[in-house]
């Protein structure tokens, strides 16, 4: 919302001392977020303890930028399209200016003006934008001849002095905005103004006006209120009887207000009002429709006016003896055709606007196409209502519509405010419009909200925000927001104002009133304090201590981490999945959203690989080698529940060459396989103190059959790892043949076998003995199977068993591989010697052969 | 005999003061007084001397050899200190060649700022709670003092999902229900935790704005919590955070489940207050919203608000990221370029 101090001057003394930034400051420390500030014609200033953007904007010169008064217009001597203003710009001779405004056309030759025309006036050197650039630029006016005629001055357009792109003439300033000043007056003075762009929380609602701001500004400054009049001239005949109000939902429509203004004449409205709209960021229509935008700005409640002949020609169509206007919800089907010729099939909360001839307006969001003003009327029904907050914020949204009114209803606007928008426009109107007034309001007001009133102990205040306010200093503050306050010793008697609909009953009203005691009160004036509550029953977050144990030891290993969007497409997910075959996905089987944002994030993920294997995409256009882990949720919906399991997976991808080369020593060849990522995963087992992990081949849909392993840890799966199937890897356009390593694992599973506390063993005292052990078997036998058939033969003494070697090729024979063994013998008490080893090495073989038909190799 | 002996040694000692490496004073010393060099041999010979002659050569032959044997280590001493010289001179490396580096692994970014938040409050007794990231709209909502379709709620952009009620959170405030109903024993024990997690706005994805971000919110409740100590723990977390000397700012503002609510500043890290494009020419930093916990909230986990209260606070760790290493695009955080990551 663009506020302008000026305007707000008129309802708070704000002190001429009180710089812009200073004021913009104090609002924003007490919730009135002033985001930008925009100056008009007056220069920023720089105030100690204050930093504000620098402003390149133009400023008016006190000495070259005047009020100036157009006393005559004369003919130019040699040109059609131009004219001579002669204007006092208090300078000791009038100054001449030739200029091709129109808007002074009609004046010319008239002799000397009465009333005189009052405008901005610009002397040589003064710099203004440029009003004949298309785009913004500014310039210095020069003396210069125009057809003949010596030119030293200017007269100006709004564009010329940034206040608008408005160029069609020069500015003729009313009555009213130069009420006080005499010819020669620095242009800043008169219309200088500095806006202050406030964003607003949706608790400020009360604020959305200019009015609402100075109220924040007197309570803040300690300043009293002024309230412009609500006195209205009503010279016409009564307007009761001669229209009704029928209001079926109360819930919806607390209040509707009306007035009548007969007899005006549609014209522009006068400078003041179409400056203020313009500097608000408002377009002027005519005096009747910039009224109702005028009094919303200033007092926040929106209106609405009819044309009234049309209301009457409906009521007369209908057979009704005059209009009745009826708020009701639409007929199933209704239409409705708006201000903005959007057509409208309504839903069943839309609330109407409407008479006995059908609908008129969407209430409280915008009017309809049929009964607004027209450039013709002449009798206006003057609306001013209320609605319920929810619902016109549900139609706006439903009906995909935004406005003014709608948005301040949206936020909350009080009933009580309803009389006041409407006395102040109908006012309004009849002095601009030059109608008569209707004797009368119309009001019906079915759900009048209760007085709010709450009663706040000190003791409260106290042990809310820990500072001792006195009772005095409370109701000094909560009384400049025109609360109304009643002391008993230490409990103060609050009565809410009729501007406020966000001051609760009970503990919530007085959680209410101490926000609003603190804040303007000052956040800055509260003293810090250490707590000194009690300290809770402190806990241990195992899952979270576990997960981040487990980054540092991938960490460790040398991968980086990464965090992917979770967000995806059942899509991207299905190229996990080669060509022809499928995942079998059960019904429901993703978190979909409703209204994704962008067609690559339209679900939650189910899995880590897809997230991994764009990772990998990206990065092996600047990098050969990708080495990488990513730990979070996937969300798994389960039938009969409402939400998803989110189980926590870790993910790893290994790509590239296996080692780095330095200047001198070459990478020996070999890229990441199989080995590298299960290396990874047994480094990570290791590192948690995790036994009995065991590999199995198994078959994934997106691995390469036969290089792909399931873990599982104490008997739970605990998920996958293996190579990429070269079919996904080409749906993901990764590299031709470059083996992509790839694991999903079950986080839950991983940590819940971690072991904190696991048991150390003393360091051996005894010499070891240690054999080598070369065995040949069946290429089938998974080494698994002999290091276990060892380790059991070995028994007790059989320390570590290390495979060092795996072979084949003459003269292992066809169909076989020779596997080499490290063994490791040592007895815990005694040095062991060779016989009862080799009695244990000849047992080891004698099992393998039975068992797994193992033969040693010589 | 005698002579000969003469002759050897004189000889033996200019062949020591010749030598200038090891291996010609290995062979010298094999010559001459090792187990089969010349003088020791004539040593062994002084029994089949006459016996007269024997006791002068015997301590002649003696004596040589124990000069030649200290003139051996002189000479030893002085050759190893020569050649240790020689390979000094010879051995020297251009030490200004890379080093080969240890390839190690790095913490993504936001891990480590979480780590570092983690860290910070625990230290003042708050722990981590976690919750889940699909939420009902009745959590992440209604139960913080957000009705359905009320305004307040156009202060999130939200993604829902197909299944009514249930929604992406947007903030991780559900989790303030979540752990006090869990851990509040009824609204009888005081809670201190943070609630970090991921969440989830229905925004374009600029450089400013993302759809998924980490939040961490703070919740402390007990019976005698104040603005004072809200406003004296978050300004210890920011000189924390942001070093020491920064100044602290507490600004009004409104979250529907946190009052009396505001924004937190501190001095901008990069103009130190002056004004610069980060701070938007401001001078402050704004690190997150606070406030004393709403008594429809404390209800709503089980505690009565006449007795019990608390405050709130939210950060953003990605924010906090940003600042601090004058990162200025957010997306760099979840496209995961190893350009980016390698950085930290
Ligand atoms: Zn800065």
């Amino acid at each position: 919302m663009l506020v302008s101090i000026r305007w707000l001057k008129e309802y708070v003394d704000i002190p001429a001392d009180l710089p812009a930034e200073a004021l913009a400051e104090r609002l924003t420390l007490a919730g009135l977020e002033v985001g930008k500030i925009r100056y008009i014609g007056v220069p920023q200033q720089n105030v100690p303890g204050i930093t504000v953007p620098p402003s390149d904007h133009l400023v008016w010169d006190r000495q070259k930028l005047l009020l100036g008064k157009i006393v005559e217009v004369k003919a130019h001597p040699d040109a059609d399209r131009l004219v001579i203003a002669v204007v006092d710009y208090g300078g000791e001779a009038l100054e001449e200016c030739v200029t091709g405004a129109p808007n002074l056309f009609a004046y010319t030759g008239a002799g000397p003006l009465a009333p005189p025309l009052w405008t901005p006036f610009a002397m040589e050197g003064a710099e203004v934008w440029d009003g004949h650039s298309e785009k913004p630029a500014r310039m210095i006016l020069k003396g210069r001849k125009l057809r003949g005629v010596y030119n030293r001055a200017m007269v100006c357009s709004e564009k010329e002095l940034g206040l608008s792109d408005d160029h069609e003439g020069i500015m003729l300033l009313d009555e009213r905005t130069v009420a006080g000043y005499a010819p020669g007056t620095p242009l800043q003075d008169v219309l200088g103004d500095v806006l202050l762009d406030i964003d607003l929380t949706p608790n400020l609602a009360r604020a959305w006006s200019i009015i609402g701001v100075a109220r924040e500004v007197a309570a803040l400054l300690g300043l009293p209120m002024h309230y412009p009049p609500t006195d209205v001239r009503m010279d016409g005949p009564a307007i009761a009887g001669r229209v009704d109000i029928d209001i079926r939902r109360p819930e919806l429509n607390p209040r509707f207000t009306l007035a009548l203004i007969e007899g005006i004449t549609i014209a522009p409205s006068p400078l003041w009002m179409q400056l203020r709209l313009k500097l608000a960021g408002m377009r002027p229509i005519n005096n009747i429709v910039d009224v109702t935008n005028y009094v919303m700005l200033e007092t926040g409640q929106p209106l609405h006016a009819f044309d009234w002949d049309i209301l009457c020609r409906r009521a007369a169509q209908s057979g009704a003896a005059h209009p009745t206007i009826i708020t009701r919800l639409p007929d199933a089907g209704e239409e409705l055709t708006l201000l903005d010729d959007s057509h409208h099939v309504l839903d069943a909360h839309n609330l109407l606007v409407a008479d006995t001839a059908g609908s008129l307006s969407l209430a409280g969001v915008m009017g309809g196409l049929e009964s607004e003003v027209q450039p013709d009327s002449r009798n206006i029904l003057l609306e001013a209502a209320n609605w319920n907050f929810i619902n016109v914020r549900r139609t706006m949204q439903s009906r995909k519509l935004s406005s003014e009114a709608g948005l301040r209803f949206s936020r909350g606007v009080h009933p009580g405010q309803a009389e006041f928008g409407l006395r102040r426009a109908a006012e309004l109107m009849r002095v601009l419009s030059g109608g008569i007034v209707a004797r009368g309001i119309v009001d019906s007001y079915p759900l009048r909200p209760e007085t709010v009133r709450v009663d706040l102990p000190v003791a409260e205040v106290r042990r809310i925000t820990g500072m001792d306010l006195t009772p005095a200093e409370i109701a000094a503050i909560l009384r400049g927001l025109q609360f109304e306050v009643d002391v008993t010793g230490d409990l103060l008697h609050v009565t809410v104002p009729d501007h406020r609909l966000d001051i609760g009953t009970g503990v919530i009203g007085q959680a209410d009133l101490i926000e609003e005691i603190t804040r303007i009160y000052g956040y800055d004036r509260i003293p810090t304090t250490v707590m000194d509550d009690l300290l809770p029953p402190q806990r241990d977050n195992p899952a979270l201590r576990s997960e981040e144990w487990a980054r540092d030891l991938l960490v460790a290993a040398g991968l980086n981490e990464i965090v992917c969007y979770r967000l995806t497409t059942p899509e991207r997910e299905a190229l996990l999945a080669p060509p022809g075959e499928s995942v079998d996905l059960p019904e429901n089987a993703y978190v979909t959203l409703a209204n994704p944002i962008s067609q690559d994030k339209t679900v939650m993920r189910r899995t880590l690989l897809a997230g991994l294997l764009d990772t990998a995409v990206a990065n092996l256009r600047q990098t050969d080698r990708v080495r990488f882990f990513e730990i979070g949720s996937v969300y798994l919906p389960t039938p009969g529940d409402l939400l998803p399991q989110e189980p926590r997976r870790l993910g790893i991808l290994l790509a590239g060459p296996r080692e780095m080369a330095w200047w001198d020593l070459p990478a020996r060849d070999g890229r990441f396989d199989f080995f590298d990522l299960k290396g990874v995963v047994e480094t990570l087992l290791a590192g948690l103190h995790i036994e009995k992990a065991v590999y199995e081949p198994a078959r994934h849909v997106s691995l390469f059959p036969g290089r792909t392993a399931a873990l599982t840890i104490r008997k739970r799966p605990a998920g996958v790892l293996g190579e990429l199937h070269p079919k996904v890897a080409a749906a993901f356009d990764l590299p031709d043949g470059l083996p992509i390593l790839i694991a999903e694992l079950d986080l839950e599973v991983i940590l819940g076998a971690a072991r904190a506390a696991h048991r150390v063993s003393p360091v051996p005292t005894q010499p070891a003995v240690y054999q080598d052990l070369a065995l040949i078997v069946p290429e089938e036998t998974p080494a698994a199977s002999v290091d276990a058939v060892i380790r059991e033969a070995g028994g007790d003494l059989l320390e570590d068993v290390r495979l060092f070697d795996v072979y084949r090729g003459a003269p292992v024979p066809t169909g076989h591989k020779s596997l080499a063994y490290a063994l490791t013998f040592r007895a815990p008490d005694q040095t062991l010697t060779d016989k009862p080893v080799n009695k244990l090495r000849e047992r080891i073989i004698k099992a393998v052969g039975q068992k797994l038909g193992a033969t040693l190799r010589d | 005999m005698l002579d000969r002996l003469e002759e050897l040694y004189r000889q033996a000692a200019d062949d020591l003061a010749r030598i200038t490496s090891s291996e010609a004073l290995r062979e010298w010393e094999l010559g001459t007084i090792g187990r089969k060099g010349e003088i020791t041999l004539m040593l062994r010979q002084t029994g089949q001397l006459p016996p007269e002659e024997r006791a002068a050569f015997g301590k002649r032959a003696n004596e040589i050899k124990n000069l030649l044997t200290q003139a051996h280590l002189e000479r030893e001493e002085l050759i190893r200190e020569q050649e240790l010289a020689r390979s000094m001179e010879e051995g020297q490396v251009d030490v200004t060649l890379p080093g080969r580096v240890t390839p190690v692994g790095r913490l993504h970014p936001a891990t480590r700022t979480l780590r570092e938040i983690y860290d910070i409050w625990a230290e003042m007794g708050f722990q981590v709670y976690r919750s889940r990231d699909v939420e009902t709209d009745e959590m992440n909502f209604e139960l913080l003092n957000i009705p359905p379709h009320h305004p307040a709620r156009d202060m999130w952009d939200t993604f829902y999902t197909t299944t009514p009620g249930v929604i992406l959170r947007t903030h991780t405030s559900p989790g303030q229900v979540h752990a006090m109903r869990e851990y509040g024993a009824g609204g009888t024990k005081p809670i201190r935790v943070i609630l970090p997690g991921m969440c989830y706005r229905y925004e374009q994805i600029t450089a400013r704005s993302e759809v998924q971000f980490n939040q961490v919110e703070g919740l402390a409740i007990g019976p005698r919590i104040r603005m004072t100590d809200l406003k004296g723990t978050l300004t210890e977390f920011a000189r924390r955070m942001f070093g020491a000397d920064r100044q602290v700012r507490f600004r009004a503002s409104h979250f529907p489940f946190t009052e009396p609510s505001a924004e937190v500043d501190v001095t901008c890290i990069l103009c130190q207050g002056q004004g610069c494009g980060v701070c938007k020419h401001s001078g402050w930093l704004e690190i997150g919203g606070c406030g004393m916990v709403h008594p429809a909230v404390l209800r709503n986990g089980g505690y009565d608000p006449a007795v019990w209260s608390g405050f709130a606070f939210g950060i953003g760790p990605e924010r906090i990221t940003m600042l601090k290493h004058g990162i200025e695009d957010i997306r760099y955080f979840w496209s995961n370029d190893l350009r980016f990551l390698n950085q930290f």
